[in-house]
């Protein structure tokens, strides 16, 4: 394609592109640096039906006068991205200077909200992406096995943990796991203690979490090596074959080789799918022992009565952030492949 | 949501002839933003019943009304004409003026109302309360007499005795529940125990938190002893989860709110022995404070700023219309009515209790919002047995700082 041809072609999705993606991060990352107003307080008497209290109120007129001359408040600087609620810095220099030993100030930096969710928003990535590769690679090895008649039913069945809307699915399961739901009762009865409680342990909590991600992940994971495995070329396994190689050397040898740029593609979508885990703790109200980034943004904007923007936007940017490094490795790696093909 | 948009819509086509003459409204759009309990859906459903002949109600009662209600407000012309606030709500809207002053129209279609039923700030009118909420003690007295437990427990140290009795005596293993679901409802449930020992929690005059004190601790470690009697889950219980565990039987004592009384004591849900032996009471107190530790709430109306004054008379009108004699009479037993008409009955004889006992209500400040999301998320690190409860007040303190000083409210 002539460059002309492809900048005409490309153009309305690069619109869209800028408009519906560059430009709300940008808006978002230049919210992160502002915080509001300094309130204009006034003490005044607020009456009720309980009785009468000297109460502290904002002046809504002269906060309205800050407001209108600079709409978007403040300027802090990375000030919101400093503070105690997201990287911490002072909090986690003093950690440093009072700890004694690794462990110390290991804890003392995970009593820190960020520091608390990205340990286990880090944790569940790299348990979860690596185990929704392996479950989905090995369905897809055994359903491509199957005889035709029973195929098409088992790959339905396979791709409903999919299919359910994230929230609800955590939610059924949430329900199930219960104490008094069909699984939290069988496995009391398996470990034969009445008192075990998958809700209540964080330990317990954070392998329910991540379970539930696997099952939700897996089918996308083997839907898409199953589509590979439709492509991988008869007459090299016919070779290999000849040549006396196992059915385990084949897959090995033959099978892993050739879906190795779908494994590639699972992984990125996996990696920034998991980073931005959310859904399965709200459903499992899992938020005491469990939290993520996506759950801080989440609590900044939702369930309080007052949103707070700017720290939400502060923990968005650092999200992307902690995206595109992740991504790195991956996106290197495409890049030599890439220019491999050219050269 | 939209099954009672229908409802209401219904209610209107069979109500419509007799209702229009009795609201006298000839033109204007009401709409209505608010959350959905029984007593609410009641009021909504007899304002909507105004509509008809060049005046429009639309409903919106969702429980995500906070989450909306700004956004909803601060566009002119505002989404809604009107919103049922609460203590909580009306001061986050206040703090960006999206509700209007309405002496002028209480003085010209409120005759009918109480003076305590009117929301002052300044000597203004923001609001007009229709009712009151508080969470207190439900207790089953059948299970209390049959584990020797003598009359109903007035404080939570009585609580935690009969609690231990009950258990003792092999009846249940987790008598107790509170609504402790992390997050926003363990910070109520921190509020209301904080509130018994009568201590505020802000520097007097100032935005900065004080919490972290003898009082702060004791508070804590009270939530601790209680929440040993509760299921090990406790972590995720909320309203609706601790009303099924009652009404399953499965619990001989919780704080729960008295908006709940009237569906637990109906013949809904439930088995005939659980409802007969339900009492509700007032919020117990504790340690060696005065007041039953429980906050006061009420819910009640409040205009929009950024609707044309003929809307905001017409939504005003409606309103009032919502709120009756009649209306209250026919719900008597949804919720306690701060109303002209209401009669006090056993669903309602816990929030009564407990406003008469000299519960406080909840704190009308701006910035409580900050501190109350802050407790919510620090202090289940103490619950879990994971740190001290210095260390956790400490945190919630910290977080509240850095959250205040985003919203302007500290420097």
């Amino acid at each position: 394609m002539k460059n002309r041809t492809f900048f005409w072609f490309i153009l309305p999705s690069l619109i869209t592109m800028v408009l519906f993606i560059a430009l709300p991060i940008v808006s978002v990352a230049l919210q992160s640096l502002h915080i509001e107003h300094e309130a204009v307080m006034v003490e005044v008497e607020n009456c009720g039906p309980f009785g009468c209290k000297q109460e502290l109120q904002v002046d809504v007129e002269e906060t309205a006068k800050l407001k209108k001359e600079r709409p978007l408040g403040q300027f802090n600087g990375l000030g919101t991205y400093t503070n105690r609620n997201h990287l911490a810095f002072a909090e986690i220099g003093e950690a440093w200077q009072s700890s004694n030993g690794f462990a110390d100030f290991i804890s003392k930096a995970l009593n820190l909200p960020f520091y608390r969710a990205l340990a286990f928003t880090l944790t569940y990535t790299f348990v979860v992406t690596p185990l929704v590769l392996i479950f989905g690679f090995m369905i897809a090895l055994g359903v491509n096995t199957l005889p035709k008649r029973i195929k098409g039913p088992t790959i339905f069945i396979s791709l409903l943990p999919m299919i359910v809307t994230p929230l609800i699915g955590a939610l059924i399961l949430f329900w199930m796991i219960d104490a008094n739901g069909v699984i939290g009762s069988t496995l009391q009865w398996i470990f034969d203690d009445p008192d075990l409680s998958l809700k209540a342990s964080p330990t317990l909590t954070w392998i329910m979490l991540m379970v539930y991600g696997v099952w939700h992940s897996a089918p996308f994971a083997f839907i898409v090596f199953y589509a590979g495995l439709q492509t991988v070329p008869s007459d090299t396994m016919e070779a290999a074959m000849i040549d006396g190689a196992s059915r385990w050397e084949r897959t090995r040898y033959v099978v892993l080789p050739h879906l190795m740029p779908l494994t590639v593609f699972i992984s990125l979508i996996q990696l920034m799918d998991n980073f931005r885990v959310l859904e399965p703790i709200i459903s499992f109200s899992a938020q005491a022992s469990a939290t993520s980034l996506s759950w801080i943004i989440y609590n900044d904007l939702v369930g309080t009565e007052s949103q707070f923007f700017g720290s939400a936007g502060a923990t968005s940017v650092l999200t992307i952030l902690g995206v595109a490094i992740l991504l790195i490795p991956v996106l290197i790696r495409t890049w030599r492949d890439f220019k491999q093909k050219v050269v | 949501m939209f099954l009672k948009t229908i409802t209401a819509a219904g209610a209107f086509a069979l109500l419509g002839s007799t209702a229009m003459a009795g609201c006298g409204i000839t033109a204007g759009n009401v709409s209505i933003l608010s959350n959905d309990f029984p007593a609410i859906q009641a009021v909504t459903a007899a304002a909507s019943a105004c509509a008809g002949d060049g005046v429009t109600v639309e409903t919106n009662l969702t429980k995500d009304h906070k989450d909306i209600m700004v956004a909803a407000l601060t566009a002119n012309p505002a989404q809604y004409s009107s919103v049922v606030v609460s203590n909580s709500t009306l001061v986050t809207l206040m703090n960006d003026g999206l509700v209007r002053p309405i002496d002028d129209l209480v003085a010209k279609h409120g005759a009918a109302l109480n003076k305590s039923q009117l929301i002052t700030a300044n000597g203004k009118v923001m609001a007009v309360a229709f009712m009151a909420n508080a969470q207190h003690l439900f207790t089953r007295t059948d299970v209390l007499a049959e584990a020797g437990v003598e009359g109903v427990p007035a404080t939570y140290e009585d609580v935690l005795a009969a609690a231990e009795k009950v258990r003792a005596a092999g009846l249940m293993e987790y008598p107790v529940a509170l609504n402790t679901k992390a997050g926003w409802n363990l910070a109520e449930e921190f509020v209301n125990m904080y509130m018994g020992t009568g201590a505020d929690f802000f520097k007097a005059g100032t935005a900065e938190a004080s919490v972290n004190n003898k009082n702060g601790v004791a508070t804590l470690e009270m939530l601790k002893s209680l929440v040993a009697y509760s299921n090990p889950d406790y972590l995720t219980y909320d309203s609706n989860a601790t009303q099924a565990e009652w009404e399953a039987g499965n619990l001989a004592m919780a704080t729960m709110w008295g908006s709940r009384g009237g569906a637990v004591l109906d013949d809904e849900g439930s088995t005939a022995e659980v409802v007969a032996g339900t009492l509700l009471s007032a919020a117990p107190t504790w340690g060696n404070g005065a007041r039953p530790a429980s906050t006061l709430w009420w819910d009640g109306i409040g205009i929009s700023t950024n609707i044309s004054d003929e809307d905001a008379e017409a939504t005003f009108i409606a309103m009032m219309n919502g709120i009756t004699t009649e209306v209250v009479k026919a719900n008597n037993d949804a919720a306690v009515w701060l109303v002209e008409g209401y009669t006090p009955s056993p669903a309602s004889a816990g929030v009564s209790g407990t406003a008469a006992g000299g519960a406080a209500p909840y704190p009308m400040v701006p910035f409580m919002g900050a501190l109350h999301t802050a407790l919510g998320a620090e202090i289940t690190d103490f619950l879990q047995g994971t740190e001290s409860a210095q260390q956790a007040l400490a945190d919630v303190e910290a977080a509240y700082t850095a959250a205040a000083k985003e919203q302007g409210f500290l420097k």
